[in-house]
């Protein structure tokens, strides 16, 4: 019982992680059709920003400021400048390119900041709380991770489904064409639509590092689970990707409790491959049919 | 096969013999390793180039090819020939590139990318689960079996010159490059090769036409794991090892680079990326080193510019290198 309760919690935590992350894939493929394999280093890039910033001595919040922003202005970069030239082309050709990225900026991290395991802050306890006589999972880091994705998943809905820039964001991604003749500056709205999931990108790889290990592949596990809950979610709603992540995160914590930490990986690919042999449109789809 | 691809081979062949024979035991090596890379990249190539299938998860198809190798290796006398284990590294690949390719086959684009990247992050963790048998973070030592004797003897005959271990696996390695390539080349002229193009190039067009798309994306699939698989055991051989270390997503990431460098769809192109992964990380991370820079951060000179010219080739010249000078070559005759 106690083994079932600490599982679930770990799962729940690292669920709203990946929840994060497959919210920032999401977002990108609702704008430009693109999943962003480079998702995973750029978030990696901006955590080492944090990092060296509170190596420096700043405050943790300083280096959390500082990363969301950095990934904000890499993501509009990213979009503007690369991403840009193969927009609505081969779907193959957007891939490789994001794959092309993926190993410039693993390069480069290596390269800047080394590729030894650094340890990494967390601005809360890590031990489990209280409860009795007992110690729980659950942790103020854990704690702190489900109320930033909240918080993030909050302000989104609020973004897309309350303001005129969020409606001019949607329309973008549903029809370019129609929204360029209402006016809509749609170049600009892909690059702001890159912008904020990189953002959210950079979230989760701050909450991954929070209190862990830090080095330039960090984060390549995680760009699987945040495709698997992406796909879990339909890859295109964004409440589908936020309670994919969380059903993963506890599939796999359980995965890892009771059968071997080493068959997580595996585990997520089984996952993957039923989601999209027996229902490709994801769990939630609002198409009932839907290629893949 | 036809007489211009048996000239081909042939000619290969002897410029295999002379440069092996004219290299030291560590040039040796390094062709050993291109040769695995070539075989590889050249499954990659027909799968992505040809048919449009995108895969990640071909380092993980040489770590099988590797692992089931490194198993029948593990004595100085191997129970069966060298030969007859590559195969066997080769079919048992084959069969897990066709339980791939079955699940691969109803999906394209960024669905695809996405579940070959899984299992190449997937399948390094399972020596690490099952470390009794697969010898988990350490690896498989692989041992290489004695030369055979009519072998070493035919090489002495013809060349004055004593067969070494490293040369005798670089010879393999390039032995299996010319047959791969030719199978390659006429499995790509082929009937086959032109109903992949076709489920490449238009999916509706290619079904009117009577062709199971299901079937031939399968095929395809099975064809480039068997390469993956043979390069995997080749790979175990020259490494003298079979560890999870060696089959990592930068792995699959390389060679796809690799792929796109050379051209995609194009063998030259794959030859031309396998040679620029053997041989690049020596120059830059020499040159690196001379700008001051320490060797663990000139080491990652190499996949940072496979990774810039992956996205500017992409960006500016989607045939690759290979297929950027054909068009040069063109357009020079044409003025």
């Amino acid at each position: 019982m106690q083994q079932l309760l600490t599982t679930v919690l770990t799962g729940l935590t690292l669920g709203m992680v990946y929840a994060a992350f497959a919210l920032a894939l999401v977002l990108i493929w609702r704008a430009t059709r693109i999943v962003n394999f480079a998702q995973a280093p750029m978030a990696m890039i901006t955590t080492y920003l944090a990092l060296v910033l509170i190596d420096a001595g700043y405050s943790y919040w300083l280096g959390f400021a500082v990363a969301l922003l950095s990934g904000l202005v890499l993501g509009a970069v990213v979009e503007r400048f690369v991403v840009r030239h193969v927009e609505g082309k081969s779907e193959v050709n957007a891939v490789i390119l994001t794959l092309g990225l993926f190993i410039v900026l693993h390069a480069l991290a290596a390269l800047i900041f080394g590729s030894r395991f650094r340890s990494f802050p967390a601005p809360f306890g890590l031990r489990g709380f209280q409860v009795g006589d007992t110690t729980i999972a659950l942790t103020g880091f854990g704690v702190f991770t489900i109320v930033a994705v909240a918080v993030v998943l909050v302000g989104l809905v609020l973004l897309f489904r309350g303001t005129d820039l969020g409606l001019r964001m949607r329309a973008s991604a549903v029809n370019q064409e129609v929204s360029r003749l209402l006016g809509v500056k749609v170049g600009r709205m892909l690059t702001l639509g890159w912008a904020l999931a990189a953002l959210v990108g950079s979230l989760s790889g701050l909450l991954i590092a929070g209190g862990g290990l830090v080095h330039p592949s960090y984060m390549d596990g995680v760009v699987v689970y945040g495709f698997v809950a992406a796909v879990l979610g339909g890859l295109d709603s964004p409440v589908g990707a936020v309670v994919g992540g969380v059903l993963l995160g506890l599939s796999l914590s359980l995965v890892s409790g009771y059968v071997g930490s080493e068959l997580v990986p595996l585990a997520a690919l089984v996952i993957l491959m039923a989601v999209l042999l027996l229902k490709p449109g994801g769990l939630f789809a609002h198409v009932r049919e839907r290629s893949v | 096969m036809t007489r211009r691809q048996l000239l081909l081979a042939l000619g290969a062949l002897v410029v295999v013999i002379l440069v092996l024979e004219n290299t030291g035991p560590f040039r040796n090596g390094q062709f050993a390793a291109m040769a695995y890379y070539a075989i590889a990249a050249g499954g990659l190539t027909v799968l992505t180039g040809l048919n449009g299938q995108l895969s990640l998860g071909h380092g993980a198809l040489m770590a099988v090819g590797a692992y089931t190798a490194a198993l029948m290796l593990q004595e100085r006398d191997a129970a069966l020939p060298l030969v007859l284990i590559l195969l066997i590294a080769t079919g048992v690949t084959l069969v897990v590139g066709a339980l791939v390719g079955v699940a691969a086959a109803r999906l394209h684009g960024p669905y695809l990318a996405g579940a070959t990247l899984a299992l190449a992050v997937a399948v390094p963790g399972i020596p690490l689960y099952f470390s009794e048998t697969l010898g988990g973070e350490q690896g498989l030592r692989v041992r290489v079996p004695e030369i055979p004797t009519w072998l070493a003897d035919a090489v002495y005959f013809v060349t004055g010159q004593d067969l070494t271990p490293t040369r005798y696996l670089a010879y393999l390695g390039w032995l299996g490059v010319i047959i791969v390539f030719v199978l390659l080349a006429n499995l790509s002229r082929s009937r086959i090769g032109r109903i992949w193009q076709a489920v490449r190039d238009d999916e509706v067009a290619a079904e009117l036409a009577g062709i199971n798309l299901g079937r031939a994306r399968v095929l395809a699939f099975v064809v480039s794991a068997g390469c993956a698989g043979l390069a995997g055991g080749l790979l175990a051989l020259s490494a003298r090892i079979a560890a999870p270390s060696g089959f990592t997503l930068t792995l699959s990431l390389l060679l796809l680079s690799a792929v796109v460098l050379g051209g995609l769809g194009s063998l030259v192109g794959a030859l031309v990326g396998a040679a620029l992964l053997t041989f690049l990380p020596q120059v830059v991370t020499g040159v690196g080193e001379d700008l001051g820079l320490t060797d663990v951060q000139a080491a990652q000179l190499a996949p940072l510019i496979y990774g810039l010219v992956t996205v500017l080739v992409v960006l500016l010249a989607p045939a690759g290198l290979a297929g950027g000078l054909r068009k040069l070559t063109q357009w020079r005759r044409s003025t």
